[in-house]
């Protein structure tokens, strides 16, 4: 797999690794079947998300980019959070494999998710803020390494 | 990374110093082509001929039932689509096989069920074996061929040939054995396994990688599959890859010299592996335990993706591989861990480690460790793990 150098780096360093305790908001998406799961968790503060952690099963591009995520929106307004895109989750590790972009696809809804239960959580509903959340496989696979 | 570690010899091997230098005169010296009359030609010549000599001598058939090929892949394609292509000739459309062969396999038999081909896919156990009653059930008086490998790649379940091709010869079917992992790592012997057809890869036993072989026992007729000149008995055409075959005819001799003895020693090593592999948490061996390759562990790990395994092997200078979903673009993990029972989050977590004679008992120790921290690091953070140790409290 054709990694860039900043991909490798998030995959052998990633970011913000692990739990939050009495987390804000908690988003789940992927499922095992697929591949990949990935769970984030918000710590929210006055509109401001303080603290992100995240875990990860998946492949080297599921974890890259679940990492730059949660850089990308570690600090940020909920409402600029909610602005990052997979594509900018892309842009920031300088590209994926095409068959990876589904990856960075699920991070930025891990990140919706997540956000999406911080509203629930305080009986708002969050669909009309955060939108609607694919959880399930795309068609693109996330996975690596072909059997020979 | 100051050493790699090598135990990926399922997917190639490297070319050894006596192959390389068997080779080596043919790039220059011996260029000639060896269609031609004049001695630089017959030089080239010669060399295949030794070649196929030494080919047939490994497999136990005849020089004649030898023909060079590009690849393992074109051996599959040509056997399969030739003994198709002549069947149909004789209103025979049916074409038997199982569901975890190689793709070079699968694929060109799927090529013919798209044409107008029946084909059964023959399951197997959770082993990966097949039963040779599911043969001998599936033949029916249309049946132009069985197509069964000797030895899976994945999990080095060694299939039972010799029943297979028993069944097949009494029924006066074709058949074929994908035999590129078995070649130069088990005995194999065409005549006492009632075989065919065979095809055999010479990058898989230290000879270099763009050349193979098909074996047609004397008397099956298949059709042609490389039209053109009149090389290979005016079987395969193209001029030949002199070096390739030379290299190819020199490489399965050394392979097969003391096979059983060295076999003894890397099933130790195998063995080895497996054992303190396996005492990993949740981790399950796949493959037959007894009828395996030498070389060959398969083991998956719960809670952890493949890709994922193998980078961080790469960065600790391990080459391995893994039976999670391809780069194709498929979500699908391994058709072989998924035909042997695997839910399919076992199967992203696999990892295949292939020995060869030259691995030592020491990398297998360094291997064990750094799988040991590899697996450990990738559950500590994976909510599949967390989900599955939850699982085990309820």
């Amino acid at each position: 797999m054709n990694y860039s150098e900043k991909v490798m780096d998030h995959f052998a360093n990633p970011r913000n690794v692990g739990e939050i305790e009495n987390a804000d908001g908690i988003g789940e998406v992927g499922n095992p079947k697929c591949g990949d799961i990935m769970k984030m968790y918000l710590k929210i503060e006055n509109g401001i998300i303080s603290d992100v952690k995240f875990k990860t099963f998946g492949c080297g591009a599921a974890i890259a980019t679940s990492s730059m995520a949660t850089e990308l929106v570690k600090g940020k307004s909920i409402e600029d959070a909610l602005k990052v895109t997979n594509k900018a989750v892309m842009e920031a590790l300088d590209g994926l494999p095409p068959v990876k972009v589904h990856c960075s696809v699920l991070a930025e809804q891990a990140i919706k998710a997540a956000l999406a239960d911080y509203y629930t959580k305080r009986g708002i509903d969050p669909t009309p803020i955060v939108g609607e959340i694919t959880e399930d496989c795309h068609d693109s696979g996330c996975t690596g390494s072909c059997s020979i | 990374m100051e050493k790699i570690i090598y135990m990926d010899n399922a997917a190639t091997t490297s070319v050894s110093d006596d192959v390389l230098s068997a080779m080596l005169p043919y790039f220059k010296g011996k260029f000639g082509n060896p269609s031609t009359i004049y001695s630089l030609g017959k030089d080239a010549r010669s060399g295949i001929e030794n070649a196929r000599k030494q080919v047939a001598k490994a497999i136990g058939a005849k020089e004649k039932e030898i023909f060079f090929t590009s690849c393992g892949t074109e051996s599959d394609n040509w056997a399969i689509k030739g003994a198709a292509f002549a069947g149909i000739k004789k209103g025979k459309n049916h074409i038997i096989t199982s569901k975890i062969e190689h793709h070079a396999v699968l694929h060109t038999v799927n090529y013919l069920a798209k044409n107008g081909f029946d084909v059964t896919y023959l399951d197997v156990d959770h082993n990966g074996l097949i039963n040779p009653e599911d043969v001998k059930n599936a033949i029916t008086d249309k049946t132009a061929l069985v197509t069964i490998m000797y030895a899976n790649n994945e999990i080095g379940t060694i299939e039972p040939i010799k029943e297979i091709g028993k069944i097949c010869r009494e029924k006066g079917v074709i058949f074929h054995t994908d035999a590129v992992q078995a070649v130069g790592h088990i005995p194999v012997n065409v005549l006492e396994d009632n075989v065919d057809m065979l095809s055999l890869s010479a990058h898989k036993f230290h000879g270099a990688k763009g050349v193979g072989a098909l074996y047609i026992r004397s008397g099956v007729r298949i059709e042609t599959f490389m039209e053109g000149g009149a090389q290979e008995n005016k079987k395969r055409a193209g001029t030949e890859n002199v070096a390739g075959i030379v290299g190819l005819g020199k490489a399965i001799e050394i392979a097969c010299e003391n096979i059983e003895e060295k076999n003894k020693i890397l099933s130790q090593k195998r063995d080895k592996l497996i054992d303190e592999l396996l005492k990993i948490e949740r981790s399950r061996l796949n493959g037959d335990r007894v009828r395996r390759l030498p070389g060959n562990v398969n083991i998956s790990f719960e809670g952890i993706e493949g890709e994922s395994l193998l980078l961080l092997l790469n960065m600790a200078g391990i080459c391995a591989s893994s039976g999670s979903a391809c780069t194709s673009g498929s979500l699908d993990p391994s058709h072989v861990l998924l035909a042997i029972g695997l839910v399919h989050e076992i199967a992203h977590g696999s990892l295949r480690l292939s020995l060869d004679n030259n691995n030592t008992f020491e990398e297998i120790d360094y291997v064990v460790q750094e799988v040991n921290k590899i697996v450990k690091r990738l559950r500590d953070m994976s909510p599949l793990w967390e989900r599955i140790i939850k699982g085990e409290n309820k």
